[in-house]
């Protein structure tokens, strides 16, 4: 177990605080390069959006917005329920931290509880891309690339997900250890980048996959 | 005295679990040399079939799949992170004046996704092969190869973390790690261009990553991505490929110039002629990088407006490059010139890298483009570039480095052997391939018309002096690390601060952390400092 305010003896740090800002940047620039993997994506799906736009707007009317908003609302909360662990963990408060870090985090399963839901009944329905793909006409082909994307870019921000709810319960198991104190709470910090990021990305794909061509 | 890093703990587990940069650098040369080894085979293989007009060995089918190991091998599992995680990773954190890398812990992550990646990727090329060559070039890839996409593609969407890890490693520790007085100017230029090529590696790998994975994505539920036939563009999974793939290739030149600096420096002991100049080009050459990626979709259907801009970024690309090569050029002109091995190579690269760069031009030209597009021409560059130029610092900077590395010399007269053996057998292999190209030979196939032979019978021949060019310094520094001459602390005279620490060094690499007061490369201040008047730095042969 590491007792954040001392260096262990290899560090190659001069102080515990040099450590905590290198940290932060190292997050900042990982989460830059996540940018660019999203971006990707996000560059995809409008060049389709454009050129493929009946069918890529009968596959977004298809989505569930209802869920789709809910889950928004969710992980918003989530992200600002966060925020606080970050605060209780920069006052030194380790109870806050597991109180707050506990809540973000269910709130975060509970996203992808009801993911889970829409995924079921989308397969239901046959709207995975495939020769058995539900919507036909002349629009079906926009459509199913809709939905190749619709899961994919689903399915990467849901592992992200995953990760971003293991660091937090990481967090609050050495905040009830009472690893964190005034002085030193640099991981609520840095996990709290990620998940913020997490957030983020969702507050782009809701827009591309539920909104933009419903009408 | 501290031990050294290499006996501190001689038991297995202590190197598998290690975080000390400097192992992790051995660990990853150890990877990447296997992985050079069996590219070579691969290069063989294509070399050998090409003796004869028919093919002399392979099938169409293996051949295919031959050239595909190894293009795939060679760039992204022994090029691209070639001198970054050997040298780099041993050098930064000394250059610096730091006890190690910023995150010790995720640099030992890096290398076992390396291997894991490394695993996978040979798994797909061993246990099925694929044929579509190292760019996996849609629709081929997504609906036609009947080779092992899936676990190769996934195996190099790994490999972009290991690289991804290790470019936020370089970066956060430059800014983070400087010794006392180490300002961004007074930096070796080593840094600042590993500091460039890991931008590279932050902001390109991505995009890289998501194409696999869409590719991935479509190989495996047959969905329309990038597949005409279900509605998707073949062509986007060009745009997103080079996007990554021409900075990428900067990726792989950039690291090479930083260690020709250093070398052509040390070997004529006068600072680098222009330092802020070449220092600002690494960084104008990562930047430019990105938007050049169009001029290899010249003939792919790209709109005449858009292959003009990118034509002429090309070029734009090519000032920085060419900074870089007459600043060394300033640095020789009328220096004591040391042609011991690593000054061989350095200037086998700069010859060599100036005729890969020179033919870039032309390709970057469009008319001269639609005639030497998929040719050996195109083949021929970048094997300059690549090869001549890259993988020759790699091996000027293992002999210049060794020393350091390992506390022993390496034989001399067998290093300035192989420098001259290299650089003979590589023009031989690749400069026919120019005329070859020039005269329309296309590139990827098993066969070809006979009227070609002579030209490459003679590059065949080219290769086999560069496969033993390329085993030689296997030997020797084999032979040098039980045999070698015990290195003293700076056997070349050099300014750097990993000189000023043991050969090798300890763990915690300075008794205590040094103190600079002066720019990189100041030999004056050496001298004073050490009291030897221009010794030379020859101590050894
Ligand atoms: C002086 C700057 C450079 C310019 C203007 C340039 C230009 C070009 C052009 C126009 C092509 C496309 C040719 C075609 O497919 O018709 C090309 C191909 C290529 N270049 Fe360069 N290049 C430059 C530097 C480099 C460097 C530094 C490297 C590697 C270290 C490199 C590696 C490659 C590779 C690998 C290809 C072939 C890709 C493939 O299709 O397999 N180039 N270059
Ligand atoms: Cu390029």
């Amino acid at each position: 177990m590491s007792d954040g305010s001392v260096l262990d003896h290899h560090s190659p740090y001069e102080t515990p605080l040099h450590r905590d800002e290198s940290a932060i940047a190292g997050m900042w620039l990982f989460l830059a390069s996540e940018a660019l993997l999203f971006g990707g994506l996000f560059l995809v799906c409008l060049v389709y959006s454009q050129t493929r736009a009946a069918g890529w707007a009968a596959g977004v009317r298809h989505t569930d917005l209802t869920i789709g908003a809910v889950n928004t609302l969710v992980l918003i909360t989530s992200s600002a329920v966060y925020t606080m662990a970050v605060a209780a963990g920069q006052r030194g408060d380790n109870r806050g931290v597991v109180r707050f870090g506990l809540g973000a985090a269910v709130l975060g399963m509970a996203f992808l509880a009801l993911k889970g839901v829409e995924w079921g009944q989308e397969f239901r329905e046959s709207l995975f891309p495939g020769p058995h793909f539900a919507l036909h006409g002349p629009d079906s082909g926009g459509a199913a690339l809709f939905y190749s994307f619709y899961f994919l870019a689903t399915f990467l921000h849901g592992m992200h997900m995953v990760v971003g709810i293991g660091l937090i319960l990481w967090v609050c198991r050495k905040a009830r250890h009472g690893a964190f104190g005034p002085a030193w709470s640099t991981p609520v910090d840095v996990v709290g980048l990620y998940w913020s990021f997490v957030d983020l990305v969702w507050m782009l794909l809701f827009p591309l996959l539920y909104l933009i061509g419903r009408r | 005295m501290a031990q050294s890093y290499l006996w501190q703990d001689g038991t297995l587990r202590s190197w598998l679990l290690t975080r000390d940069h400097k192992r992790i650098a051995l660990l990853y040369l150890g990877s990447i040399t296997f992985f050079f080894a069996l590219g070579g085979v691969g290069a063989a293989l294509i070399r050998l079939q090409l003796l004869e007009p028919t093919g002399a060995i392979l099938s169409d089918a293996a051949y295919n799949r031959v050239f595909t190991l190894h293009g795939v091998v060679m760039v992204w599992l022994f090029l691209v992170p070639s001198i970054p995680v050997t040298l780099g990773n041993f050098l930064v954190p000394l250059m610096l004046g730091a006890r190690d890398l910023a995150f010790p812990r995720l640099n030992l992550i890096s290398w076992y996704l390396f291997v894991a990646s490394g695993l996978l990727v040979l798994y797909g090329l061993f246990w099925g092969g694929l044929e579509t060559g190292w760019t996996f070039y849609t629709p081929l890839s997504s609906d036609y190869s009947e080779g092992r996409v899936l676990p190769v593609v996934l195996g190099i969407f790994l490999n972009g973390f290991s690289s991804i890890a290790t470019g936020v490693n370089f970066i956060v520790s430059i800014h983070q790690l400087r010794a006392p007085g180490m300002t961004w100017y007074r930096l070796p230029l080593m840094l600042w261009a590993l500091y460039a090529t890991s931008v590279i590696f932050v902001l390109a790998t991505p995009v890289l990553g998501i194409t696999l994975l869409l590719l991935a994505f479509e190989r495996l539920f047959r969905v329309g991505v990038f597949d005409p036939g279900l509605g998707g563009d073949p062509l986007l999974f060009q745009q997103m490929f080079w996007f990554y793939s021409h900075p990428a290739v900067y990726i792989m030149i950039l690291p090479g110039m930083g260690v020709v600096s250093e070398i052509v420096s040390t070997f004529c002991r006068k600072p680098v002629f222009g330092y802020r100049f070449v220092a600002w080009s690494s960084v104008s050459i990562a930047a430019i990088g990105f938007i050049v990626w169009g001029h290899h979709m010249f003939v792919a259907g790209e709109s005449l407006y858009s292959a003009i801009v990118f034509s002429m970024f090309s070029f734009f690309v090519s000032v920085p490059s060419a900074i870089k090569v007459f600043n060394w050029l300033g640095t020789m002109h009328g220096g004591a010139i040391r042609l011991d091995a690593p000054m061989l190579y350095a200037m086998g690269f700069i010859g060599l890298f100036t005729v890969g760069g020179l033919t870039g031009l032309f390709l970057a030209s469009l008319a001269a483009d639609v005639h030497l597009t998929q040719t050996y021409f195109v083949v021929a560059h970048f094997h300059y570039i690549m090869v001549g130029g890259m993988v020759s610092a790699y091996f000027g900077g293992l002999h210049y480095w060794w020393p350091k590395i390992t506390g022993r010399m390496y034989p001399e007269i067998w290093g300035r052997l192989a420098a001259a053996l290299i650089f003979f057998g590589f023009n031989l292999t690749f400069f026919p391939q120019f005329i070859l190209g020039f005269e329309g030979m296309p590139r990827r196939y098993a066969t070809y018309p006979a009227q070609f032979q002579i030209l490459n019978v003679l590059s065949s021949a080219g290769a086999g002096i560069l496969a033993v060019a390329y085993v030689m310094p296997l030997v020797y520094f084999g032979w040098s690390l039980f045999r070698g001459a015990r290195a003293p602390d700076n056997p070349w005279g050099a300014t750097g601060l990993e000189w000023r620490t043991p050969s090798p060094p300890p763990t915690e690499n300075f008794a205590e952390t040094p103190v600079v007061t002066t720019d990189a490369y100041d030999y004056g201040e050496l001298d004073a400092r050490t009291g030897v008047a221009d010794s030379g730095g020859a101590h050894h042969v």
